[in-house]
């Protein structure tokens, strides 16, 4: 077969990155999450006991993991269709024949986008300030009380989740953006003889076409948000009272700080195991409505 | 009485535009806001009401950086990361993107399947064990070890393998009846073509390696090879109080990306699609 020898040669360097960077501690992962390897064990390899499932058994025994999952599913739930429907309605803007300048405002409204994630959680922790930020101002001058952001566990979490909508939304408005622009015009020529008015015309024609876009997007922010971390360590530490500890923060801890890198394996494998039970629920939710 | 049809749509022009206008006031106010806080003096922005722009525009906040918290070091470093990520990945993905679009060999198809399939796992299940090993190895506490991950990947893979396939197999069937070895083609003919999706690559690898947070926070401990993000994470911590020093120490690493996106946005673009967008 032709340039059989040189295909091998050229994708072997990147495969053996992968391969032995990626796929082996994979695996390492799982029989390590079954040991309880320790700061003990870090400073002499002798020091590993195998314990089965032991980590799996004692962290669904523990009620600070499950605050962790809590804290992450919160997050999920209230961040990812409000990022959504930010995306959607910047797309259906930007997509307006009416619209002017689109190139600047596509600019415009994707930069939070590229900016790195530490330098806009540190900005975004001085806007949410009690006393000195500008949302808490703002807000006041329009009559409502401040609140203190990321003080008090009830809105610490909900704060994060602005953040993030800000961050984020961009990405899927382009991807939205793309969606809106395959939609055949003669769809919605057909909706407005019908008399549809625009209202009918996005229900009807706009959101039953980008439904499989819309479903790939939705698998996309939910599996991104579930790995929420650098915005709680940046801006909260996961406090207050734990109210912002993620799962992969609980692993950094558990990991990075207390050097329990067996038990923070048990916790990436059940985040991962998380990650897939969402999917499949969207999954199965989209099958059921004949989107997927 | 209806409104005109005119008058209809002229409103509708006004709102659609004017939430626009407010929608990237919102994108933007944050990064103008940092941008105008980084020129107050010290301890100026901690003053009620909040103010929007400084008083007497002054660097105080930049000098203290460089001067006292060795920002030039971690924006040396930063540069040098992310320059090498980006060379690294170039040199990786690009031979096997093309590999796996345009070279018969065995298991070509079953391999490329396998490695979409392991997209789904989240890279965070391979950071403990992969900590470990570069730590036997003697890459933790090193730039190395922050290196290896970025320097190969599925993503970049398959973004160079999509664009590959357009490559018509005739002209490099030609250079072969030609006489002409395989890695003579890929430098003379493919390379060539595959100018613009590198552009993309690249310019993803590097906007990845420069942003990148919890893999260079566990891999380096020795703060003087600390990166940007890794070093505002740390002074975030320690200087809470000081609004100008921060929001300066932003601007510095928050500016690069955002200048090199501005510059190249289509390529961003296409990339960010075709990630997407798959098949």
């Amino acid at each position: 077969m032709r340039g059989g020898g040189a295909g091998w040669a050229f994708v072997a360097p990147a495969l053996a990155i992968i391969g032995v960077f990626f796929f082996a501690p994979v695996a390492a992962a799982f029989a390590l999450s079954l040991t309880d390897f320790d700061i003990y064990a870090l400073a002499d390899l002798r020091n590993i006991r195998f314990v089965g499932l032991g980590n799996y058994g004692e962290l669904l025994a523990n009620p600070l993991f499950w605050q962790a999952v809590g804290n992450t599913l919160y997050f999920v739930i209230l961040g990812v269709p409000l990022s959504i429907c930010a995306s959607l309605g910047a797309a259906l803007l930007l997509d307006s024949r009416l619209a002017r300048f689109k190139a600047f405002f596509r600019t415009a409204l994707f930069a939070p986008v590229v900016t790195t994630l530490v330098a806009t959680a540190v900005i975004w922790r001085y806007l949410l300030h009690t006393r000195y930020g500008l949302i808490d101002a703002a807000m006041g001058a329009i009559g409502v009380a401040p609140i203190d952001w990321l003080g008090d566990p009830r809105w610490a979490m909900p704060a994060i989740v602005l953040f993030a909508v800000w961050k984020n939304f961009g990405y899927n408005m382009i991807i939205f953006l793309a969606g809106l622009q395959t939609i055949p015009e003669d769809l919605y020529e057909a909706a407005r003889i019908d008399g549809a008015s625009a209202a009918r015309r996005l229900w009807h024609v706009t959101l039953p076409s980008l439904a499989p876009v819309i479903l790939l997007v939705s698998l996309l922010t939910f599996a991104g948000y579930l790995q929420l971390f650098a915005e709680p360590y940046v801006m909260t530490q996961g406090g207050p009272a734990r109210s912002t500890v993620s799962v992969l923060y609980f692993m950094y801890e558990q990991g990075f700080k207390w050097w329990n890198l067996g038990m923070a394996s048990a916790v990436a494998f059940l985040l991962f195991a998380l990650m897939l039970a969402v999917s499949m629920v969207q999954l199965a939710v989209a099958r059921r409505r004949g989107v997927a | 009485m209806k409104p005109s049809p005119e008058l209809r749509s002229a409103a509708a022009g006004l709102a659609v535009n004017g939430l626009l206008v407010l929608g990237a006031a919102i994108a933007l106010a944050p990064l103008l806001w940092m941008v105008s806080v980084s020129f107050m003096r010290p301890g100026e922005a901690d003053s009620f009401p909040p103010p929007l722009l400084p008083r007497a525009p002054s660097l105080a906040a930049y000098r203290d950086l460089f001067a006292h918290h060795g920002m030039g070091r971690y924006f040396a470093n930063s540069l040098f990361l992310a320059s090498a990520a980006t060379a690294l990945s170039l040199l990786f993905n690009v031979m096997a993107g093309y590999a796996f679009a345009k070279l018969r060999f065995a298991g070509r198809d079953r391999v490329f399947q396998f490695l979409l399939g392991a997209l789904i796992i989240p890279g965070q299940v391979a950071m403990i064990p992969l900590f470990l090993m570069l730590k036997a190895l003697g890459l933790v506490n090193n730039f190395g070890g922050v290196l290896i991950p970025a320097a190969a990947g599925v993503f970049g893979i398959f973004l160079v393998r999509q664009y590959a396939l357009s490559i018509p197999d005739e002209l490099l069937e030609a250079a072969r009846v030609d006489g002409a070895g395989e890695f003579r083609i890929f430098r003379s003919i493919v390379l060539p073509a595959l100018a613009p999706i590198m552009v993309t690559l690249a310019t993803f690898s590097f906007l990845a390696a420069w942003n990148d947070f919890m893999w260079p926070l566990i891999v380096l401990s020795d703060d003087r090879l600390y990166t940007l993000p890794v070093a505002l994470a740390s002074l975030a911590r320690e200087h809470v109080q000081d609004s100008e020093l921060m929001m300066a120490g932003a601007v510095v690493t928050v500016l690069p990306v955002l200048l090199l996106f501005v510059v190249l946005q289509r390529y961003y673009i296409r990339g960010l699609l075709a990630g997407s967008v798959k098949g």
